[in-house]
Protein backbone atom coordinates (compact mmCIF):
# COMPACT_ATOMS: atom_id res chain seq x y z
CA UNK A 1 0.00 0.00 0.00
CA UNK A 2 1.42 3.36 -0.99
CA UNK A 3 0.75 5.93 1.69
CA UNK A 4 2.31 8.79 -0.28
CA UNK A 5 5.24 10.92 0.83
CA UNK A 6 3.54 13.38 3.18
CA UNK A 7 4.75 11.67 6.35
CA UNK A 8 5.77 13.87 9.26
CA UNK A 9 9.03 12.53 10.67
CA UNK A 10 8.46 12.18 14.40
CA UNK A 11 10.64 10.09 16.69
CA UNK A 12 8.53 7.22 17.94
CA UNK A 13 8.83 5.57 21.32
CA UNK A 14 5.54 3.70 21.23
CA UNK A 15 5.53 0.14 22.55
CA UNK A 16 3.00 -2.52 23.54
CA UNK A 17 3.15 -2.10 27.29
CA UNK A 18 -0.46 -2.26 28.45
CA UNK A 19 -2.09 -5.59 29.16
CA UNK A 20 -5.14 -6.26 27.01
CA UNK A 21 -7.26 -6.66 30.13
CA UNK A 22 -6.18 -4.09 32.74
CA UNK A 23 -5.45 -5.73 36.08
CA UNK A 24 -7.09 -2.89 37.99
CA UNK A 25 -10.42 -3.59 36.28
CA UNK A 26 -10.76 -6.87 38.16
CA UNK A 27 -11.86 -6.66 41.79
CA UNK A 28 -8.77 -8.63 42.79
CA UNK A 29 -8.23 -7.78 46.43
CA UNK A 30 -11.64 -9.02 47.55
CA UNK A 31 -11.20 -12.24 45.60
CA UNK A 32 -7.73 -12.85 47.03
CA UNK A 33 -9.19 -12.36 50.52
CA UNK A 34 -12.04 -14.80 49.81
CA UNK A 35 -9.70 -17.46 48.38
CA UNK A 36 -7.22 -16.93 51.26
CA UNK A 37 -9.95 -17.37 53.88
CA UNK A 38 -11.34 -20.44 52.12
CA UNK A 39 -7.87 -21.99 51.82
CA UNK A 40 -7.16 -21.23 55.47
CA UNK A 41 -10.41 -22.90 56.60
CA UNK A 42 -9.78 -25.89 54.34
CA UNK A 43 -6.21 -26.22 55.64
CA UNK A 44 -7.26 -26.02 59.29
CA UNK A 45 -9.92 -28.66 58.64
CA UNK A 46 -7.54 -30.98 56.81
CA UNK A 47 -4.76 -30.45 59.36
CA UNK A 48 -7.09 -31.20 62.27
CA UNK A 49 -8.44 -34.31 60.55
CA UNK A 50 -4.88 -35.50 59.92
CA UNK A 51 -3.89 -34.85 63.54
CA UNK A 52 -6.93 -36.63 64.97
CA UNK A 53 -6.50 -39.59 62.59
CA UNK A 54 -2.80 -39.92 63.42
CA UNK A 55 -3.38 -39.71 67.20
CA UNK A 56 -6.33 -42.08 67.02
CA UNK A 57 -4.44 -44.72 65.07
CA UNK A 58 -1.46 -44.37 67.45
CA UNK A 59 -3.72 -44.72 70.45
CA UNK A 60 -5.61 -47.52 68.80
CA UNK A 61 -2.44 -49.54 68.14
CA UNK A 62 -1.28 -48.97 71.72
CA UNK A 63 -4.59 -50.08 73.16
CA UNK A 64 -4.84 -53.05 70.80
CA UNK A 65 -1.44 -54.36 71.87
CA UNK A 66 -2.56 -54.73 75.48
CA UNK A 67 -5.10 -56.80 77.34
CA UNK A 68 -6.26 -56.15 80.89
CA UNK A 69 -7.30 -58.81 83.36
CA UNK A 70 -9.25 -57.90 86.46
CA UNK A 71 -9.44 -60.27 89.39
CA UNK A 72 -12.36 -59.31 91.63
CA UNK A 73 -12.35 -60.06 95.34
CA UNK A 74 -15.10 -62.35 96.63
CA UNK A 75 -15.64 -63.79 100.04
CA UNK A 76 -13.91 -67.09 100.62
CA UNK A 77 -11.08 -66.61 98.07
CA UNK A 78 -7.58 -65.27 98.50
CA UNK A 79 -7.22 -62.37 96.12
CA UNK A 80 -3.40 -62.35 96.15
CA UNK A 81 -3.24 -66.05 95.38
CA UNK A 82 -5.83 -65.77 92.57
CA UNK A 83 -3.91 -62.82 91.06
CA UNK A 84 -0.62 -64.71 91.16
CA UNK A 85 -2.25 -67.82 89.60
CA UNK A 86 -3.85 -65.74 86.86
CA UNK A 87 -0.50 -64.07 86.15
CA UNK A 88 1.13 -67.43 85.80
CA UNK A 89 -1.65 -68.73 83.54
CA UNK A 90 -1.31 -65.69 81.26
CA UNK A 91 2.47 -66.06 80.99
CA UNK A 92 2.09 -69.54 79.52
CA UNK A 93 -0.12 -68.33 76.68
CA UNK A 94 1.51 -67.99 73.25
CA UNK A 95 1.79 -64.41 71.92
CA UNK A 96 2.14 -62.83 75.37
CA UNK A 97 5.47 -61.04 75.68
CA UNK A 98 5.11 -59.31 78.99
CA UNK A 99 2.81 -59.63 82.01
CA UNK A 100 2.67 -56.98 84.65
CA UNK A 101 0.51 -57.54 87.73
CA UNK A 102 -0.30 -54.36 89.63
CA UNK A 103 0.54 -54.68 93.34
CA UNK A 104 -1.82 -53.62 96.10
CA UNK A 105 0.10 -50.31 96.48
CA UNK A 106 0.04 -49.63 92.74
CA UNK A 107 -3.70 -50.27 92.66
CA UNK A 108 -4.10 -47.78 95.53
CA UNK A 109 -2.10 -45.24 93.50
CA UNK A 110 -4.43 -45.71 90.53
CA UNK A 111 -7.38 -44.82 92.74
CA UNK A 112 -5.70 -41.82 94.35
CA UNK A 113 -7.19 -39.19 92.00
CA UNK A 114 -10.69 -40.27 93.08
CA UNK A 115 -10.26 -41.51 96.64
CA UNK A 116 -7.32 -39.49 97.93
CA UNK A 117 -4.08 -40.64 99.56
CA UNK A 118 -3.62 -42.93 102.61
CA UNK A 119 -6.07 -45.46 101.29
CA UNK A 120 -6.14 -48.95 102.77
CA UNK A 121 -7.31 -51.40 100.11
CA UNK A 122 -8.10 -53.94 102.80
CA UNK A 123 -11.25 -51.95 103.62
CA UNK A 124 -12.50 -51.89 99.99
CA UNK A 125 -13.36 -54.64 97.49
CA UNK A 126 -10.91 -53.29 94.90
CA UNK A 127 -10.11 -55.67 92.03
CA UNK A 128 -6.50 -56.45 91.17
CA UNK A 129 -5.35 -55.47 87.70
CA UNK A 130 -2.95 -57.44 85.49
CA UNK A 131 -1.74 -55.90 82.22
CA UNK A 132 -0.38 -58.22 79.52
CA UNK A 133 1.44 -57.00 76.40
CA UNK A 134 0.72 -58.89 73.21
CA UNK A 135 3.40 -59.47 70.58
CA UNK A 136 2.56 -57.20 67.64
CA UNK A 137 1.26 -59.19 64.68
CA UNK A 138 0.57 -62.36 66.67
CA UNK A 139 -2.90 -63.86 66.79
CA UNK A 140 -3.84 -64.28 70.40
CA UNK A 141 -6.41 -66.99 71.18
CA UNK A 142 -8.53 -64.90 73.50
CA UNK A 143 -11.04 -67.68 74.29
CA UNK A 144 -8.23 -70.01 75.36
CA UNK A 145 -6.67 -67.25 77.46
CA UNK A 146 -10.02 -66.51 79.07
CA UNK A 147 -10.58 -70.24 79.80
CA UNK A 148 -7.08 -70.65 81.29
CA UNK A 149 -7.44 -67.60 83.51
CA UNK A 150 -10.93 -68.36 84.82
CA UNK A 151 -9.86 -71.92 85.57
CA UNK A 152 -7.37 -70.70 88.13
CA UNK A 153 -9.17 -67.51 89.15
CA UNK A 154 -12.95 -67.85 88.62
CA UNK A 155 -13.62 -64.18 89.47
CA UNK A 156 -11.24 -62.88 86.76
CA UNK A 157 -12.44 -61.11 83.64
CA UNK A 158 -10.42 -60.47 80.48
CA UNK A 159 -10.78 -57.19 78.56
CA UNK A 160 -9.15 -56.86 75.13
CA UNK A 161 -10.39 -53.20 74.77
CA UNK A 162 -12.44 -54.08 71.70
CA UNK A 163 -15.22 -51.71 72.76
CA UNK A 164 -12.73 -48.86 73.15
CA UNK A 165 -11.17 -49.55 69.79
CA UNK A 166 -14.59 -49.57 68.15
CA UNK A 167 -15.40 -46.22 69.76
CA UNK A 168 -12.07 -44.80 68.62
CA UNK A 169 -12.72 -46.05 65.12
CA UNK A 170 -16.16 -44.50 64.96
CA UNK A 171 -14.83 -41.22 66.41
CA UNK A 172 -12.08 -41.06 63.78
CA UNK A 173 -14.58 -41.91 61.05
CA UNK A 174 -16.95 -39.18 62.25
CA UNK A 175 -14.10 -36.63 62.35
CA UNK A 176 -13.03 -37.60 58.83
CA UNK A 177 -16.61 -37.42 57.57
CA UNK A 178 -17.12 -33.97 59.13
CA UNK A 179 -13.79 -32.82 57.67
CA UNK A 180 -14.75 -33.94 54.16
CA UNK A 181 -18.13 -32.23 54.55
CA UNK A 182 -16.50 -28.94 55.58
CA UNK A 183 -14.00 -29.21 52.70
CA UNK A 184 -16.83 -29.79 50.22
CA UNK A 185 -18.66 -26.72 51.56
CA UNK A 186 -15.49 -24.61 51.37
CA UNK A 187 -14.90 -25.69 47.77
CA UNK A 188 -18.51 -24.96 46.76
CA UNK A 189 -18.32 -21.52 48.45
CA UNK A 190 -15.04 -20.84 46.61
CA UNK A 191 -16.56 -21.77 43.25
CA UNK A 192 -19.59 -19.54 43.85
CA UNK A 193 -17.43 -16.57 44.99
CA UNK A 194 -15.10 -16.94 42.01
CA UNK A 195 -18.00 -17.23 39.57
CA UNK A 196 -19.50 -14.00 40.92
CA UNK A 197 -16.14 -12.24 40.76
CA UNK A 198 -15.58 -13.43 37.18
CA UNK A 199 -19.03 -12.31 36.11
CA UNK A 200 -18.39 -8.91 37.68
CA UNK A 201 -15.03 -8.60 35.94
CA UNK A 202 -16.56 -9.57 32.59
CA UNK A 203 -19.37 -7.04 33.02
CA UNK A 204 -16.84 -4.31 33.86
CA UNK A 205 -14.74 -5.24 30.82
CA UNK A 206 -17.53 -5.84 28.34
CA UNK A 207 -16.37 -3.00 26.01
CA UNK A 208 -12.94 -4.65 25.85
CA UNK A 209 -14.49 -8.02 25.00
CA UNK A 210 -16.55 -6.41 22.22
CA UNK A 211 -13.51 -4.70 20.71
CA UNK A 212 -11.53 -7.93 20.87
CA UNK A 213 -14.37 -9.61 18.96
CA UNK A 214 -14.20 -6.79 16.39
CA UNK A 215 -10.53 -7.40 15.73
CA UNK A 216 -11.12 -11.10 15.28
CA UNK A 217 -10.20 -12.53 18.67
CA UNK A 218 -11.83 -15.88 19.43
CA UNK A 219 -13.42 -16.78 22.76
CA UNK A 220 -10.42 -18.87 23.79
CA UNK A 221 -8.03 -15.95 23.24
CA UNK A 222 -10.24 -13.59 25.24
CA UNK A 223 -10.82 -16.13 28.03
CA UNK A 224 -7.07 -16.70 28.36
CA UNK A 225 -6.47 -12.96 28.87
CA UNK A 226 -8.86 -13.02 31.85
CA UNK A 227 -7.82 -16.42 33.08
CA UNK A 228 -4.23 -15.32 33.75
CA UNK A 229 -5.52 -12.74 36.21
CA UNK A 230 -7.77 -15.20 37.99
CA UNK A 231 -5.11 -17.90 38.20
CA UNK A 232 -2.70 -15.36 39.72
CA UNK A 233 -5.36 -14.19 42.19
CA UNK A 234 -6.19 -17.80 43.10
CA UNK A 235 -2.53 -18.64 43.68
CA UNK A 236 -2.04 -15.52 45.81
CA UNK A 237 -5.06 -16.40 47.95
CA UNK A 238 -3.98 -20.05 48.17
CA UNK A 239 -0.44 -19.17 49.25
CA UNK A 240 -1.65 -16.67 51.88
CA UNK A 241 -4.38 -18.91 53.36
CA UNK A 242 -2.35 -22.12 53.17
CA UNK A 243 0.81 -20.37 54.46
CA UNK A 244 -0.93 -18.91 57.51
CA UNK A 245 -2.48 -22.30 58.32
CA UNK A 246 0.91 -24.04 57.98
CA UNK A 247 2.53 -21.45 60.24
CA UNK A 248 -0.27 -22.06 62.73
CA UNK A 249 0.43 -25.81 62.73
CA UNK A 250 4.19 -25.14 62.86
CA UNK A 251 3.83 -23.07 66.02
CA UNK A 252 1.15 -25.30 67.56
CA UNK A 253 3.78 -27.39 69.34
CA UNK A 254 5.22 -24.29 70.99
CA UNK A 255 1.74 -23.07 71.86
CA UNK A 256 0.90 -26.50 73.33
CA UNK A 257 4.14 -26.24 75.36
CA UNK A 258 2.86 -23.08 77.10
CA UNK A 259 -0.18 -25.00 78.33
CA UNK A 260 1.60 -28.18 79.37
CA UNK A 261 1.03 -28.94 83.04
CA UNK A 262 -2.36 -27.26 82.99
CA UNK A 263 -5.48 -29.46 83.01
CA UNK A 264 -6.48 -28.23 79.52
CA UNK A 265 -3.01 -28.83 78.12
CA UNK A 266 -2.85 -32.31 79.59
CA UNK A 267 -6.26 -33.25 78.19
CA UNK A 268 -5.22 -32.08 74.73
CA UNK A 269 -1.95 -33.93 75.00
CA UNK A 270 -3.81 -37.07 76.01
CA UNK A 271 -6.20 -36.74 73.08
CA UNK A 272 -3.94 -35.47 70.30
CA UNK A 273 -0.48 -36.52 71.49
CA UNK A 274 2.24 -34.01 70.60
CA UNK A 275 -0.05 -31.89 68.39
CA UNK A 276 2.55 -31.99 65.62
CA UNK A 277 1.72 -32.30 61.93
CA UNK A 278 3.96 -34.74 60.05
CA UNK A 279 5.87 -33.57 56.95
CA UNK A 280 3.37 -35.46 54.77
CA UNK A 281 0.65 -33.35 56.41
CA UNK A 282 2.37 -30.12 55.31
CA UNK A 283 2.66 -31.56 51.80
CA UNK A 284 -1.07 -32.31 51.87
CA UNK A 285 -1.80 -28.70 52.89
CA UNK A 286 0.43 -27.33 50.11
CA UNK A 287 -1.28 -29.61 47.56
CA UNK A 288 -4.63 -28.42 48.85
CA UNK A 289 -3.67 -24.74 48.39
CA UNK A 290 -2.67 -25.49 44.77
CA UNK A 291 -5.94 -27.40 44.30
CA UNK A 292 -7.96 -24.41 45.50
CA UNK A 293 -6.03 -22.10 43.14
CA UNK A 294 -6.77 -24.55 40.31
CA UNK A 295 -10.45 -24.64 41.29
CA UNK A 296 -10.46 -20.82 41.19
CA UNK A 297 -9.04 -20.87 37.66
CA UNK A 298 -11.44 -23.62 36.56
CA UNK A 299 -14.52 -21.85 37.98
CA UNK A 300 -13.38 -18.63 36.35
CA UNK A 301 -12.84 -20.32 32.98
CA UNK A 302 -16.27 -21.94 33.09
CA UNK A 303 -17.96 -18.62 33.85
CA UNK A 304 -15.86 -16.82 31.21
CA UNK A 305 -17.00 -19.09 28.40
CA UNK A 306 -20.62 -18.97 29.57
CA UNK A 307 -20.48 -15.14 29.65
CA UNK A 308 -18.65 -14.88 26.30
CA UNK A 309 -21.46 -16.85 24.70
CA UNK A 310 -23.82 -14.04 25.72
CA UNK A 311 -21.59 -11.24 24.42
CA UNK A 312 -21.14 -10.66 20.71
CA UNK B 1 -16.59 -12.24 -1.97
CA UNK B 2 -19.95 -11.25 -0.44
CA UNK B 3 -23.32 -12.43 -1.68
CA UNK B 4 -26.75 -11.53 -0.25
CA UNK B 5 -29.83 -13.38 -1.50
CA UNK B 6 -33.32 -12.32 -0.41
CA UNK B 7 -31.97 -11.17 2.93
CA UNK B 8 -34.37 -9.64 5.43
CA UNK B 9 -33.72 -8.33 8.95
CA UNK B 10 -36.01 -7.40 11.81
CA UNK B 11 -35.25 -6.69 15.44
CA UNK B 12 -37.40 -8.84 17.71
CA UNK B 13 -41.04 -8.70 16.67
CA UNK B 14 -40.69 -5.27 15.04
CA UNK B 15 -41.13 -4.46 11.35
CA UNK B 16 -38.61 -5.68 8.81
CA UNK B 17 -36.01 -2.91 8.47
CA UNK B 18 -34.07 -4.54 5.64
CA UNK B 19 -36.01 -6.30 2.93
CA UNK B 20 -35.18 -8.55 0.01
CA UNK B 21 -31.54 -7.53 -0.26
CA UNK B 22 -29.90 -9.05 -3.32
CA UNK B 23 -26.38 -7.91 -4.14
CA UNK B 24 -22.77 -8.93 -4.43
CA UNK B 25 -19.59 -7.24 -3.29
CA UNK B 26 -16.82 -8.38 -5.65
CA UNK B 27 -13.24 -8.63 -4.48
CA UNK B 28 -11.16 -5.42 -4.97
CA UNK B 29 -14.35 -3.35 -5.42
CA UNK B 30 -15.08 0.08 -3.93
CA UNK B 31 -18.57 1.26 -3.05
CA UNK B 32 -20.38 3.86 -1.03
CA UNK B 33 -23.40 2.81 1.02
CA UNK B 34 -25.77 5.69 1.49
CA UNK B 35 -29.36 6.52 2.37
CA UNK B 36 -31.34 8.66 4.80
CA UNK B 37 -30.86 8.34 8.55
CA UNK B 38 -32.54 5.22 9.92
CA UNK B 39 -32.53 3.54 6.51
CA UNK B 40 -30.54 0.61 7.96
CA UNK B 41 -26.97 1.38 6.87
CA UNK B 42 -25.43 0.43 10.21
CA UNK B 43 -27.60 -2.71 10.39
CA UNK B 44 -26.40 -3.75 6.94
CA UNK B 45 -22.78 -3.18 8.00
CA UNK B 46 -23.41 -5.34 11.09
CA UNK B 47 -24.82 -8.10 8.87
CA UNK B 48 -21.67 -7.86 6.76
CA UNK B 49 -19.52 -7.99 9.90
CA UNK B 50 -21.44 -11.02 11.22
CA UNK B 51 -22.43 -9.33 14.45
CA UNK B 52 -26.07 -9.70 13.37
CA UNK B 53 -27.70 -12.72 11.76
CA UNK B 54 -30.32 -12.19 9.05
CA UNK B 55 -33.93 -13.04 9.89
CA UNK B 56 -34.25 -14.65 6.47
CA UNK B 57 -32.31 -15.17 3.27
CA UNK B 58 -28.76 -16.26 2.54
CA UNK B 59 -25.57 -14.41 3.40
CA UNK B 60 -22.45 -15.85 1.85
CA UNK B 61 -19.12 -14.39 2.96
CA UNK B 62 -15.76 -15.46 1.55
CA UNK B 63 -17.48 -18.60 0.22
CA UNK B 64 -19.10 -19.54 3.56
CA UNK B 65 -22.82 -19.66 4.31
CA UNK B 66 -22.77 -17.63 7.54
CA UNK B 67 -25.81 -19.44 8.98
CA UNK B 68 -23.66 -22.57 9.24
CA UNK B 69 -20.68 -20.96 10.97
CA UNK B 70 -19.70 -21.51 14.59
CA UNK B 71 -18.21 -18.85 16.88
CA UNK B 72 -14.60 -19.81 16.19
CA UNK B 73 -15.13 -19.75 12.43
CA UNK B 74 -16.80 -16.33 12.70
CA UNK B 75 -13.79 -15.06 14.68
CA UNK B 76 -11.49 -16.35 11.93
CA UNK B 77 -13.55 -14.65 9.22
CA UNK B 78 -13.52 -11.38 11.16
CA UNK B 79 -9.75 -11.33 10.97
CA UNK B 80 -10.27 -10.73 7.25
CA UNK B 81 -12.65 -7.82 7.83
CA UNK B 82 -11.82 -4.35 9.13
CA UNK B 83 -14.57 -2.21 10.61
CA UNK B 84 -14.78 1.44 11.63
CA UNK B 85 -17.80 2.20 13.78
CA UNK B 86 -19.35 5.60 14.47
CA UNK B 87 -18.50 5.33 18.17
CA UNK B 88 -14.85 4.36 17.39
CA UNK B 89 -14.64 1.65 20.08
CA UNK B 90 -11.07 2.39 21.15
CA UNK B 91 -9.77 0.84 24.38
CA UNK B 92 -9.27 3.66 26.88
CA UNK B 93 -6.46 1.99 28.83
CA UNK B 94 -4.30 1.55 25.72
CA UNK B 95 -2.30 4.17 23.89
CA UNK B 96 -3.14 5.11 20.31
CA UNK B 97 -0.22 2.96 19.14
CA UNK B 98 -1.45 -0.05 21.16
CA UNK B 99 -5.02 0.36 19.90
CA UNK B 100 -3.87 0.38 16.30
CA UNK B 101 -1.52 -2.57 16.86
CA UNK B 102 -4.28 -4.61 18.55
CA UNK B 103 -5.27 -6.73 15.49
CA UNK B 104 -1.64 -7.86 15.11
CA UNK B 105 -1.42 -8.61 18.81
CA UNK B 106 -4.55 -10.75 18.63
CA UNK B 107 -3.04 -12.60 15.66
CA UNK B 108 -0.09 -13.43 17.93
CA UNK B 109 2.52 -11.62 15.83
CA UNK B 110 5.82 -10.41 17.30
CA UNK B 111 5.80 -6.66 17.89
CA UNK B 112 9.07 -6.18 16.01
CA UNK B 113 7.39 -7.50 12.84
CA UNK B 114 4.73 -4.77 12.72
CA UNK B 115 6.01 -1.85 14.79
CA UNK B 116 7.31 0.18 11.85
CA UNK B 117 4.10 -0.47 9.90
CA UNK B 118 1.94 0.81 12.76
CA UNK B 119 4.09 3.90 13.27
CA UNK B 120 4.08 4.71 9.53
CA UNK B 121 0.31 4.42 9.36
CA UNK B 122 -0.16 6.56 12.48
CA UNK B 123 2.04 9.24 10.93
CA UNK B 124 0.09 8.99 7.70
CA UNK B 125 -3.25 9.62 9.44
CA UNK B 126 -1.71 12.55 11.33
CA UNK B 127 -1.36 10.86 14.70
CA UNK B 128 2.44 10.67 14.69
CA UNK B 129 2.63 12.92 17.71
CA UNK B 130 -0.25 11.24 19.54
CA UNK B 131 1.04 7.68 19.50
CA UNK B 132 1.50 7.54 23.26
CA UNK B 133 -1.72 9.38 24.09
CA UNK B 134 -4.67 7.59 25.63
CA UNK B 135 -8.04 7.84 23.82
CA UNK B 136 -9.78 9.91 26.55
CA UNK B 137 -7.50 12.85 25.75
CA UNK B 138 -7.86 12.55 21.96
CA UNK B 139 -10.27 14.79 20.06
CA UNK B 140 -13.22 13.24 18.16
CA UNK B 141 -11.33 13.51 14.86
CA UNK B 142 -8.21 11.92 16.33
CA UNK B 143 -10.23 9.03 17.73
CA UNK B 144 -11.81 8.52 14.35
CA UNK B 145 -8.43 8.40 12.63
CA UNK B 146 -7.13 5.94 15.23
CA UNK B 147 -10.20 3.74 14.67
CA UNK B 148 -9.62 3.87 10.89
CA UNK B 149 -5.95 3.03 11.32
CA UNK B 150 -6.87 0.02 13.51
CA UNK B 151 -9.34 -1.19 10.89
CA UNK B 152 -6.91 -0.96 7.95
CA UNK B 153 -3.62 -1.90 9.62
CA UNK B 154 -3.92 -5.63 8.93
CA UNK B 155 -4.90 -4.96 5.29
CA UNK B 156 -8.23 -6.74 5.52
CA UNK B 157 -9.92 -8.33 2.51
CA UNK B 158 -13.03 -6.30 3.25
CA UNK B 159 -13.21 -2.90 4.93
CA UNK B 160 -16.47 -1.59 6.38
CA UNK B 161 -16.54 2.04 7.47
CA UNK B 162 -19.52 3.73 9.08
CA UNK B 163 -19.37 7.51 8.51
CA UNK B 164 -15.56 7.52 8.58
CA UNK B 165 -15.23 11.21 7.79
CA UNK B 166 -18.04 12.44 10.02
CA UNK B 167 -15.79 14.12 12.59
CA UNK B 168 -12.94 15.47 10.48
CA UNK B 169 -12.42 18.62 8.44
CA UNK B 170 -12.70 18.44 4.61
CA UNK B 171 -8.92 18.35 4.10
CA UNK B 172 -8.45 15.40 6.43
CA UNK B 173 -11.60 13.83 4.98
CA UNK B 174 -9.94 13.87 1.54
CA UNK B 175 -6.80 12.41 3.03
CA UNK B 176 -8.70 9.58 4.66
CA UNK B 177 -10.57 8.89 1.43
CA UNK B 178 -7.20 8.62 -0.27
CA UNK B 179 -6.16 6.09 2.34
CA UNK B 180 -9.25 4.00 1.56
CA UNK B 181 -8.58 4.27 -2.19
CA UNK B 182 -4.96 3.18 -1.71
CA UNK B 183 -6.11 0.28 0.43
CA UNK B 184 -8.60 -0.67 -2.29
CA UNK B 185 -5.87 -0.52 -4.94
CA UNK B 186 -3.82 -2.92 -2.85
CA UNK B 187 -6.67 -5.45 -2.99
CA UNK B 188 -9.18 -4.65 -0.22
CA UNK B 189 -12.88 -4.41 -1.06
CA UNK B 190 -14.19 -1.21 0.58
CA UNK B 191 -17.70 -0.28 1.68
CA UNK B 192 -18.07 3.24 3.09
CA UNK B 193 -21.41 4.11 4.66
CA UNK B 194 -21.87 7.87 4.48
CA UNK B 195 -24.30 10.77 4.13
CA UNK B 196 -21.57 13.00 2.79
CA UNK B 197 -22.40 13.81 -0.85
CA UNK B 198 -19.18 15.85 -1.20
CA UNK B 199 -17.13 12.83 -0.17
CA UNK B 200 -18.94 10.59 -2.66
CA UNK B 201 -18.49 13.14 -5.43
CA UNK B 202 -14.73 13.02 -4.96
CA UNK B 203 -14.45 9.45 -6.18
CA UNK B 204 -16.31 7.72 -8.91
CA UNK B 205 -17.49 4.49 -7.34
CA UNK B 206 -20.47 2.19 -7.16
CA UNK B 207 -23.28 3.47 -4.92
CA UNK B 208 -25.56 1.28 -2.85
CA UNK B 209 -28.56 3.32 -1.75
CA UNK B 210 -30.81 2.09 1.01
CA UNK B 211 -34.32 3.46 0.95
CA UNK B 212 -37.25 2.16 3.01
CA UNK B 213 -35.40 -1.05 3.75
CA UNK B 214 -34.62 -1.84 0.11
CA UNK B 215 -31.32 -1.54 -1.68
CA UNK B 216 -30.87 0.26 -5.02
CA UNK B 217 -27.55 -0.13 -6.79
CA UNK B 218 -26.04 2.53 -9.08
CA UNK B 219 -23.02 1.17 -10.91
Amino acid sequence: MDLGTERPQVPAKARNLSPIVPRASIAGRALVAVVAIMTFLASITTGTVLLVSASASEWQSEVASEITIQVRPVAGRDLDRDAAAATQAIRTQPGIVEVRPFTKEESAKLLEPWLGTGLSLDDLPVPRVIVARVQPGSKLDLAELRRAVTQVAPTASVDDHRAWIERMRSMTGATLFAGIGILALVIVATIISVSFATRGAMAANRPIVEVLHFVGAGDRYIANRFLRHFLRLGLQGGVIGGGVAMLGFGFSESIAGWFSGTPVGDQFAALLGTFTLRPSGYLALAAQAVLIAAITAWASRRTLFATLNDID
Amino acid sequence: MVRFENVGLRYGLGPEILRDLNFQIPAHSFQFLTGPSGAGKTSLLKLLFLSLRPTRGLVNLFGHDVSLLGKDEIADLRKRIGIVLQDFRLLDHMTTYENVALPFRVMGREESSYRKEVIDLLKWVGLGERMDALPPILSGGEKQRAAIARAVISRPHLLLADEPTGNVDPTLGRRLLRLFIELNKSGTAVIIATHDITLMDQYDARRLVLHQGRLHIYE
